[in-house]
C-alpha cells in the first residue's frame, strides 16, 4: 500500500515536471519581480509639468491616473493594482532629475512611464539607463528616443516630429514642386527637430524653403512674424507651433487676407483646442497629419474604440475635456502600457518589461486612427511611425490619402 | 518700404497691448511705489470672470462693466486681506508676496478653466481698419480704449482730490498722513483701480492672444518694460513706451541681420536699458532727487 | 523680534543688518557642520543628492544675499550667472575634457567678469529699474544659450549631457556621496570667504552703500567700484554654484535656467532672511522642499498651495528665518538667566 502510494506520488511529480517543460515559459514559471512589484501591486512612476509654462500638458498625467483607476476597478493587471505615482517637475530639467531619483530610489517604482518634455527626458535619460530602469513611452516627439543600442532602457511612443515633417515634405514635392515655403517655428527642440525633418525630407530641394521665422514662447503675439513671411512672398505656410500660436497664426492670416497653402503640425491639429478658438471660417483648407482620432470629430461618434473612450471619460474622468487632444493622447499611451504589463504576465522584471515593450505586434489602442498600428522590435523603439494626411473642412478634419510611414528609408 | 510700413503698423498694434498693460503697471506704481508681479495674473483672472459671464449669456458690455466692478472690489480685498498685514514688512518680503499671489491665481485659474485656449469676443469686430489689413478694427478699438483710460487717469491724478491724495500717499506717506490723508485706504483704492485697469487690459488683449491662464506671462514683461521706458510716474509715458517697445521689437526682428529674429526680445530690452542708463527716470518720468 | 523691527526704516529697500548678526555663533556652526558631515553616511543616495542640491542652491542664494543684503542692490537675474557657470563647466568637461574640479574656478572667474561688466550699466540704475534690468538679463539668457552661433559648444536647444565624476584616490564611496562632500568642501570655503569678506574693509563699504549711498560716498567710499565689485563677487559665487549644479544634475539646457530659477533664488533669500548668510541654506531648503510638499497636498492646485505656504511664512516671519534665529537667541538668553 505504502509502495503504491509512493509510486503514485512519483508518477504525479513526473507528470508535473513534464507539463512544466511543455508549457511555454512564463506561464507557469516562478513569479519574478523587480522593485515596485508585489502580488497585489505594480508601482509606476511618472513626471509631468503640472505647474509652470507647460502646465497645459498636466492633463495627460490626470488622464493616465484616471485610466489606471479604470483598470484597477476592473480588476487590475493580472490581479495586480497599478499604483501611479506622478510628480511635478514644472518643465525644469533639474527638478525632473530630482523627481526621477525620488521615484527610483525612494519610492522604488518598477519603471517611469511617459515623462513629458524633451529637456526633462534628456536630463534623466543617462540616469535611467545607468540604473537600468525603463523610461517607457516618453511624451516627446524628438527623434532621439529610438536609439536602442545606446539607450536600451528608453523608448518613445508618438511619431517623431521628423517623421511627420517627412510626410509633409513628400506631399509638397509631389503636389507643389515649385512651392516657395515659409516656415514659422518655435525656437526650441520641437521647432528645430521639425525644421530639420522638413529639410531632410525635401532633400536636394531644401532650397524650396525661402523664409524661416522663429518665435519664443514668451512672445505675446506672433503677428510680426506672419507679416514678415507674407512680405517674403511665400505661397506655402508651415506652422510648427504650439496650440496658442497656431491659433493666433490662423486668425492673423485671415485678418491680413493672406491665403497660402497652410500646414499645421500635428501638435496643434486639435479641433477643440485650435481650430474652434481660431474660428472655423478661418481654418478651412488647412492641412495636417494625424495618428489619433480627434475627440471633437463627430465622424468617430459610432467608432467602437472611441465609444470606449467616451464611456471612460463619463465614468472615470468627468473633468476630462474630450476636445482636448492631450486627453486622447493620455488614454492611448496608458492603454499601451497596460498592454505591455499584461504581456509580462508574472515576470514583472525590468528586463522583461523592456523585452515585452519591444515585441509589440500590430497593437491598436482605441484612440488611434483605423489602420495605424503599434509595432516594435529590439531594433525599433519607435512604436508609432504612421500618419495620415488630413484637410480641415467644415468643422472637422477630412482624412485623405493612404496611411503613410515616414520611415527614413523611402 | 512696404515691409517697413507693415512692420511699423504691426508694431503699433502689438504696442497697443503693451501700452494697455503698462497703464495698469503705472497705476499700481503710483499707489504702492512698487511693481506688482501678480498684476498680469489678476488681469487674466478678471478676463476669465468676464468670459464666464458671457458663457452664462450676459451681453458683452454688461459683462464688461460687472467685471470692472468685480476687479475693483477684488483688488481692494486682496490688499486688505493679504498686503495690509505686510505693510510694515520689508519691501522684498512684499515682492515675495506678489510672487505667492501670482502662483495662487495662476494655479486656481488653471484648475477652474483648464489650460486650453479660449476664444474671446471683441466688441469692435476684426475687419480691416481704414483699409489697412494690418490694423483691425479691434486693434483700433483697443488703442482708442487705451487712450480713453489714459485721459481718464490723467484727469484723475491731476484734478481730483482723490487722485492728488493718492499720489501724495504713495510718494510721501508721512507728510500725507500729516495733512489728513488716510494713506492706508489710498493704497487699497490704488489696488482696486489697478485691478480694474488691468481687467480692461486683459479683456482687450484676450481677443488677440487668446484666453488661457498663461496668457499674461509674456505681456507682463513687455508691460513692465514699456512702463519703465516711459517713466513709471507718467501714464502718458507708459502708453508711448508701449508703442515704442512694440515698434522697436519689430524693427529689430526685421532689420538686424542674423540674430535679430532670434534675439528680438533681448535686443529690445538692451535698448531699453540703454535708454534708462542715459535717462534713469524713463523718457517722461520725473527725475528723482536723492537726499541724505 | 523687536531687534529686527527697530532697524526697519522707511526708504530703504533693504534693512540694515549689523554685520555681527550676519552669521552663526561658533557652537551652532560646529553642530551644523557635524550634521552636514555625518548625515550622508546613514541616508539613501537620493537624499544625499537632495542635500547636494540644497548646498548648491544655498550657495546661489548666499551670492544673492551678498549682493542684496550686503550692498543693497536687488537682482532678479541670478539665473543668468548660474547658467553661465553651468555651461562653462559643462562645455569644459564635455568638449575639452577638463577635470571637473578645475572647471569650477574657471566658471567663477568668467562669471565674476560677467557680473562686474553687468554692474557697470547697473550702476546708474536702482530699485525697480535695476530689477527690470536684471530681469531682462534673466529672460535673455536662455535665448542666448540656444543661439545658432554658439550651438557647437552649447548643444543648442538640446543641451549637453555631463558625466558625473567618480570618487578619486580609489575611495569606496558612491558618486553621489563623493560629489556631496566635494560640494560641502567648496560650500564651506565660500561661506568662510563670504563671512570674512563682509567683515573686511570691502564688506563695510558694501554695507555703507546699502545703508546710505550718498553718505557712503561722502565718507570716501568709491561707490562705483564697490557696487560693481559686489555684483562681480555675487556673480562669481553664483557661477561656481551653477558649475556644481551642472555636475550634480548631469545635464545643462536652456530650459533649466529660466526666470523661474531667478525667482526661486530670490524667494530663498527672502525666506532665509535678507542679509543673514546662514539663512541662505534655510531658504534653499524652502525652494527645494516646499514645492514637493505643495504637490503632495494637491496636484492640480500645487501652485496655489505653494503660494499659500509662502504667504504663511512671510506673514509669520516677515524677516525670514533670521527672525526665528533671533527669537531663539533671546529665548536661550532668558533661559540662562
Amino acid at each position: 500500500m505504502l509502495k503504491g502510494l509512493r509510486t503514485a506520488a512519483l508518477a504525479a511529480a513526473a507528470i508535473v515536471c513534464v507539463c512544466m517543460l511543455c508549457l511555454p515559459d512564463g506561464a507557469l514559471a516562478q513569479k519574478k519581480y523587480d522593485t515596485g512589484v508585489s502580488d497585489t501591486e505594480i508601482k509606476i512612476g511618472n513626471i509631468m509639468p503640472y505647474s509652470g509654462p507647460a502646465s497645459a500638458y498636466g492633463v495627460i498625467g490626470k488622464t493616465e491616473q484616471a485610466y489606471f483607476d479604470k483598470v484597477n476597478a476592473e480588476g487590475g493587471v493580472n490581479g495586480r493594482k497599478i499604483k501611479f505615482l506622478s510628480y511635478d517637475d514644472g518643465y525644469s530639467p533639474p527638478k525632473a532629475v530630482e523627481q526621477a531619483r525620488k521615484l527610483v530610489e525612494d519610492d522604488g517604482v518598477l519603471l517611469i512611464f511617459n515623462p513629458l518634455g524633451t529637456p526633462s527626458n534628456s536630463a534623466i535619460e543617462k540616469y535611467m539607463n545607468g540604473q537600468k530602469v525603463p523610461q517607457l513611452f516618453v511624451a516627446t516627439g524628438a527623434s532621439k528616443w529610438s536609439e536602442p543600442k545606446q539607450f536600451p532602457w528608453t523608448m518613445g511612443w508618438q511619431p517623431s516630429y521628423e517623421v511627420e515633417a517627412h510626410i509633409y515634405a513628400k506631399y509638397l514635392l509631389k503636389q507643389k514642386p515649385d512651392a516657395k515655403i515659409g516656415v514659422l517655428y518655435q525656437n526650441d527642440d520641437f521647432g528645430k527637430d521639425y525644421l530639420k525633418g522638413l529639410k531632410d525630407g525635401l532633400g536636394a530641394k531644401a532650397s524650396m524653403i525661402t523664409a524661416e521665422e522663429s518665435y519664443e514662447t514668451a512672445e505675446p503675439s506672433i503677428d510680426s512674424h506672419v507679416v514678415k513671411l507674407k512680405s517674403a512672398g511665400v505661397d506655402v505656410f508651415i506652422s510648427i507651433t504650439t496650440p496658442k500660436f497656431a491659433a493666433q497664426a490662423i486668425k492673423k492670416l485671415a485678418e491680413i487676407d493672406w491665403h497660402p497653402l497652410h500646414i499645421v503640425s500635428n501638435v496643434s491639429a486639435s479641433v477643440g483646442g485650435v481650430m474652434k478658438p481660431a474660428g472655423f471660417e478661418n481654418s478651412q483648407g488647412i492641412l495636417s497629419a494625424a495618428y489619433a482620432k480627434d475627440g471633437a470629430d463627430p465622424q468617430w461618434d459610432n467608432d467602437p474604440g472611441m465609444k470606449l473612450f467616451y464611456a471612460f471619460l463619463d465614468r472615470y474622468f468627468p473633468d476630462g475635456d474630450r476636445l482636448d487632444a492631450s486627453v486622447v493622447y493620455g488614454y492611448g499611451v496608458a492603454q499601451t502600457l497596460v498592454k505591455v504589463l499584461q504581456m509580462c504576465g508574472d515576470d514583472l522584471t525590468r528586463d522583461n518589461v523592456m523585452k515585452q515593450a519591444e515585441s509589440l505586434k500590430d497593437f491598436e489602442p482605441d484612440t488611434l486612427l483605423p489602420g495605424i498600428k503599434i509595432n516594435t522590435s529590439p531594433t525599433d523603439f519607435a512604436p508609432i511611425k504612421q500618419l495620415q494626411m488630413m484637410r480641415f473642412k467644415g468643422e472637422k478634419w477630412d482624412l485623405f490619402g493612404d496611411i503613410i510611414s515616414g520611415g527614413m528609408s523611402n | 518700404m512696404e515691409l517697413f510700413t507693415n512692420q511699423i503698423l504691426a508694431g503699433i498694434s502689438t504696442g497697443a497691448i503693451y501700452a494697455c498693460m503698462a497703464l495698469a503697471v503705472v497705476m499700481i506704481y503710483q499707489a504702492i511705489d512698487h511693481l506688482n508681479f501678480a498684476q498680469g495674473e489678476m488681469a487674466m483672472f478678471s478676463t476669465f470672470i468676464s468670459w464666464q459671464m458671457m458663457q452664462w449669456g450676459f451681453p458683452y458690455w454688461i459683462a464688461f462693466i460687472l467685471t470692472l466692478a468685480f476687479s475693483f472690489a477684488g483688488g481692494i480685498l486682496i490688499e486688505r486681506i493679504l498686503f495690509k498685514p505686510l505693510a510694515k514688512a520689508p519691501i522684498l518680503t512684499n515682492v515675495a508676496g506678489f510672487i505667492a499671489l501670482y502662483s495662487i491665481i495662476n494655479s486656481c485659474a488653471g484648475l477652474i478653466w483648464d489650460f486650453t485656449i479660449k476664444q474671446y469676443p471683441t466688441p469692435f469686430g476684426s475687419s480691416p481698419f481704414l483699409g489697412s489689413q494690418l490694423i483691425s478694427t479691434h486693434q483700433a478699438g483697443m488703442i482708442g480704449i487705451t487712450l480713453l483710460m489714459l485721459a481718464g487717469l490723467f484727469f484723475f491724478f491731476r484734478y481730483t482730490r482723490m487722485g492728488l491724495a493718492m499720489r501724495a500717499a504713495a510718494s510721501l506717506p508721512e507728510s500725507a498722513r500729516l495733512v489728513g490723508i488716510n494713506t492706508s485706504w489710498m493704497i487699497a483704492l490704488g489696488w482696486g483701480m489697478a485691478a480694474a485697469i488691468g481687467s480692461v487690459a486683459g479683456m482687450m488683449i484676450a481677443p488677440v492672444v487668446f484666453l488661457e491662464p498663461n496668457m499674461m506671462l509674456g505681456v507682463l514683461i513687455y508691460g513692465f518694460a514699456a512702463a519703465v521706458l516711459g517713466g513709471l510716474t507718467s501714464p502718458f509715458g507708459a502708453v508711448v513706451g508701449g508703442f515704442l517697445v512694440g515698434i522697436f521689437e519689430n524693427l529689430v526682428g526685421t532689420y538686424i541681420p542674423g540674430v535679430g529674429n532670434e534675439l528680438k526680445l533681448p535686443i529690445a530690452l538692451a535698448l531699453i536699458i540703454t535708454v534708462l542708463v542715459v535717462k534713469p527716470a524713463g523718457l517722461f518720468g520725473r527725475p528723482i532727487v536723492k537726499r541724505v | 523680534m523687536s531687534a529686527a523691527e527697530e532697524v526697519v526704516t522707511e526708504g530703504h529697500a533693504v534693512e540694515a543688518v549689523p554685520k555681527r548678526a550676519m552669521t552663526l555663533g561658533t557652537g551652532t556652526s560646529l553642530v551644523v557642520l557635524a550634521v552636514l558631515l555625518l548625515v550622508p553616511l546613514v541616508v539613501k543616495n537620493f537624499v544625499i543628492f537632495q542635500m547636494t542640491m540644497l548646498l548648491i542652491y544655498g550657495l546661489a542664494v548666499l551670492a544673492l544675499n551678498i549682493l542684496t543684503g550686503g550692498s543693497g542692490q536687488f537682482s532678479l537675474g541670478q539665473s543668468a550667472f548660474y547658467a553661465i557657470g553651468a555651461y562653462t563647466s559643462a562645455i569644459l568637461m564635455e568638449q575639452y575634457n577638463v577635470n571637473y574640479a578645475l572647471t569650477l574656478p574657471v566658471a567663477g572667474i568668467i562669471c565674476f567678469a560677467a557680473g562686474f561688466l553687468f554692474g557697470q550699466p547697473a550702476l546708474r540704475l536702482s530699485g525697480v529699474y535695476l530689477a527690470l534690468a536684471t530681469f531682462a538679463l534673466a529672460t535673455a539668457m536662455p535665448q542666448l544659450l540656444k543661439l545658432g552661433y554658439f550651438e557647437k559648444w552649447t548643444g543648442g536647444v538640446q543641451g549637453l549631457v555631463v558625466t558625473k565624476p567618480d570618487a578619486p584616490f580609489g575611495l569606496s564611496m558612491s558618486q553621489d556621496m563623493w560629489l556631496y562632500y566635494f560640494t560641502l568642501l567648496i560650500t564651506i570655503a565660500i561661506y568662510l570667504f563670504s563671512v570674512n569678506l563682509l567683515r573686511s574693509r570691502s564688506g563695510r563699504a558694501f554695507m555703507a552703500i546699502r545703508d546710505n549711498e550718498i553718505a557712503a560716498s561722502a565718507m570716501g567710499v568709491d561707490v562705483a567700484l564697490y557696487k560693481t565689485l559686489a555684483f562681480g563677487v555675487s556673480a562669481g559665487i553664483t557661477g561656481v554654484a551653477g558649475g556644481l549644479g551642472a555636475i550634480a544634475v548631469q545635464f545643462v539646457a536652456p530650459d533649466s535656467y529660466t526666470i523661474t530659477l531667478a525667482i526661486s533664488l530670490f524667494l530663498g533669500m527672502v525666506v532665509g532672511g535678507v542679509g543673514w548668510l546662514p539663512g541662505s541654506f534655510i531658504g534653499s531648503a524652502f525652494i527645494i522642499f516646499v514645492p514637493n510638499i505643495a504637490e503632495s497636498v494637491s496636484k492640480g492646485l500645487s501652485g496655489a498651495v505653494f503660494g499659500v505656504l509662502l504667504f504663511l511664512v512671510i506673514f509669520l516671519i516677515p524677516h525670514g528665518a533670521r527672525q526665528v534665529a533671533i527669537l531663539c537667541q533671546q529665548l536661550a538668553a532668558r533661559l540662562r538667566r
